[in-house]
């Protein structure tokens, strides 16, 4: 985030990242059963199922008082060539053995859809916040446009480019993960290609923002020199640094 | 066809419950029949500001749980037999409303109202969320001073993702701008943000200007809405603000100094 680092070179970064992973759920303590219905599913799928990583998932079983041995359990997931990668909803005995065999354990959220497919989109969710998600069938995410103003405490996210025709008043929030166009006064925070496109820029027709943002590199509004304030801009990134500069107007 | 009316601003004291008893009134005053409710449960002034707080019986909250009808509850205005007083409870919280209990009180007076003015208490939570939810107009009162005028901002995007209009995808609600305590001397000083600052930051209809004037505490003392002073200078900008809202056309008053005339005469 800092933008003078440009010249330390780093070994390593951490970045934040989602992944879909099959959860077992277990529903009897019968390792004769687990085994072979396991290996049932294997045989089907063998591509699906080669070296999947698998998030076994305890709760119910222990609501029904079954008692899973998970040392026991682990071993069979092995023996049918799965990769088991964390528990959840284990009881004290069962997270004491995921530690020792080094499974990390995971809490069980109430945003876990039960079936395996039903995957939901989470959007960063704050309370008067506008889903612009573009709802088209093209796999190129769309341009979102928005034509009334964004008010204080209000959010947009986009997918693809964000068109703003109104104003940004402060205290608002434009997000997008392409590029950003307001066609107005801009004086809320606007952060570009937040899924990391550096070539991400924001464009606008009067810049007052409490904070802009390409990619991650930001600077806010005490920052912003006086010769850009109020001035049609666009920013860019160069070198890692946000680049300022005057848009000519032809009228 | 019944209008519900907002008077709401997100910050405290900038006039909202003036404003509310001044319009209400003026409404009634020019024929049409209306209510005004008191949304701020458990800090009940509009009584107060229409001068029937000994009058009070039953209130909105023992409406909306039905331990007395509407019409036990409603007090009839001494001034204007066409105008109707909700007054909030004193001793319950903003709990004690509900969405469903503020719908059916809503549609009940709908029925026999032509005008429903709904004074929101401060702040943006349940009294506040619960008093816009069903409106059709905003009143949006302001002070010319940036956190009045940002909280406004704020007020601005619920009416327009958080009400009922928006979450049914209906028209939107009609948000007017009401500038209070306006005083254009202390504009000329740099003190205030002057109406241009303000239409330029939210953008939004300039229904009126209300000067910083003494006759809206004399009127707050004496329990009687200020638009009945029809001789003082805030009496008078309430009543435009009501005659514009009704359609008709008048130009915009208070906005530059009294003095201004004699000023440009002898150059002060």
């Amino acid at each position: 985030m800092l933008t003078d680092a440009s010249n330390t070179p780093f070994a390593l970064e951490f970045k934040s990242a989602s992944f879909s992973v099959p959860v077992l759920v277990l529903t009897t303590d019968d390792m004769d059963v687990i085994e072979q219905k396991l290996q049932e599913k294997v045989r089907k799928a063998p591509e699906f199922f080669k070296h999947s990583p698998l998030i076994l998932d305890l709760q119910e079983a222990n609501n029904q008082g079954c008692l899973i041995d998970l040392f026991e359990l682990v071993g069979i997931i092995r023996k049918v060539g799965l990769f088991p990668i964390g528990i959840r909803g284990g009881n004290a005995q069962q997270n004491k053995q995921a530690l020792e065999l080094q499974l990390p354990t995971h809490s069980i959220s109430s945003r876990d859809a039960p079936p395996l497919d039903e995957k939901k989109q989470d959007t960063a969710s704050q309370e008067p916040e506008v889903n612009t998600h573009a709802s088209s069938n093209i796999a190129v995410a769309a341009t979102t446009l928005i034509t009334y103003p964004i008010r204080s405490g209000q959010r947009i996210y986009a997918k693809g480019d964000l068109v703003v025709l109104t104003q940004v008043s402060a205290g608002a929030e434009i997000i997008a993960e392409g590029n950003i166009h307001v066609y107005n006064s801009l004086r809320g925070r606007a952060l570009a290609g937040v899924q990391g496109d550096v070539e991400a820029r924001i464009f606008c027709f009067d810049l007052q923002a409490e904070l802009i943002s390409i990619a991650g590199n930001y600077k806010i509004s005490e920052d912003l020199g006086d010769s850009v304030k109020g001035k049609a801009v666009q920013i860019y990134l160069q070198d890692q640094a946000l680049i300022i500069k005057d848009i000519e107007l032809h009228h | 066809m019944a209008r519900i009316i907002v008077v709401t601003s997100g910050k405290g004291g900038v006039g909202k419950t003036t404003t509310s008893a001044a319009i209400a009134m003026g409404l009634a005053k020019r024929g049409h029949k209306t209510a005004v409710i008191d949304f701020d449960v458990g800090l009940r002034n509009l009584d107060l500001i229409m001068g029937c707080e000994r009058r009070v019986v039953y209130d909105f909250v023992n409406v909306i749980n039905e331990e007395a009808t509407l019409n036990q509850a409603l007090i009839r205005d001494k001034n204007c037999n066409l105008l109707y007083i909700l007054p909030a409870s004193q001793t319950r919280d903003k709990d004690a409303l509900s969405q469903e209990g503020v719908g059916r009180v809503l549609d009940e007076l709908k029925k026999d109202f032509k005008y429903i003015v709904c004074d929101s208490p401060a702040g943006i939570e349940k009294g506040a969320h619960l008093a816009m939810y069903f409106a059709d107009d905003a009143f949006v009162v302001t002070n010319p001073e940036v956190s009045s005028v940002r909280d406004s901002d704020r007020m601005l995007g619920l009416l327009a993702s958080k009400s009922r209009r928006a979450e049914q995808n209906e028209e939107p609600i009609n948000e007017f701008l009401l500038l209070t305590r306006y005083s254009p001397d202390r504009v000329k000083l740099g003190e205030m943000l002057s109406v241009d600052d303000v239409q330029d930051i939210l953008s939004l209809h300039l229904l009126g200007v209300i000067p910083e004037s003494k006759s809206v505490l004399n009127a707050s003392n004496s329990g009687t809405p200020v638009i009945l002073d029809e001789k003082s200078d805030a009496g008078q900008a309430y009543a435009d603000i009501v005659a514009r809202y009704l359609g008709e056309d008048r130009p915009h008053r208070f906005i530059e100094d009294k003095k201004g005339f004699f000023r440009k005469l002898f150059g002060g």
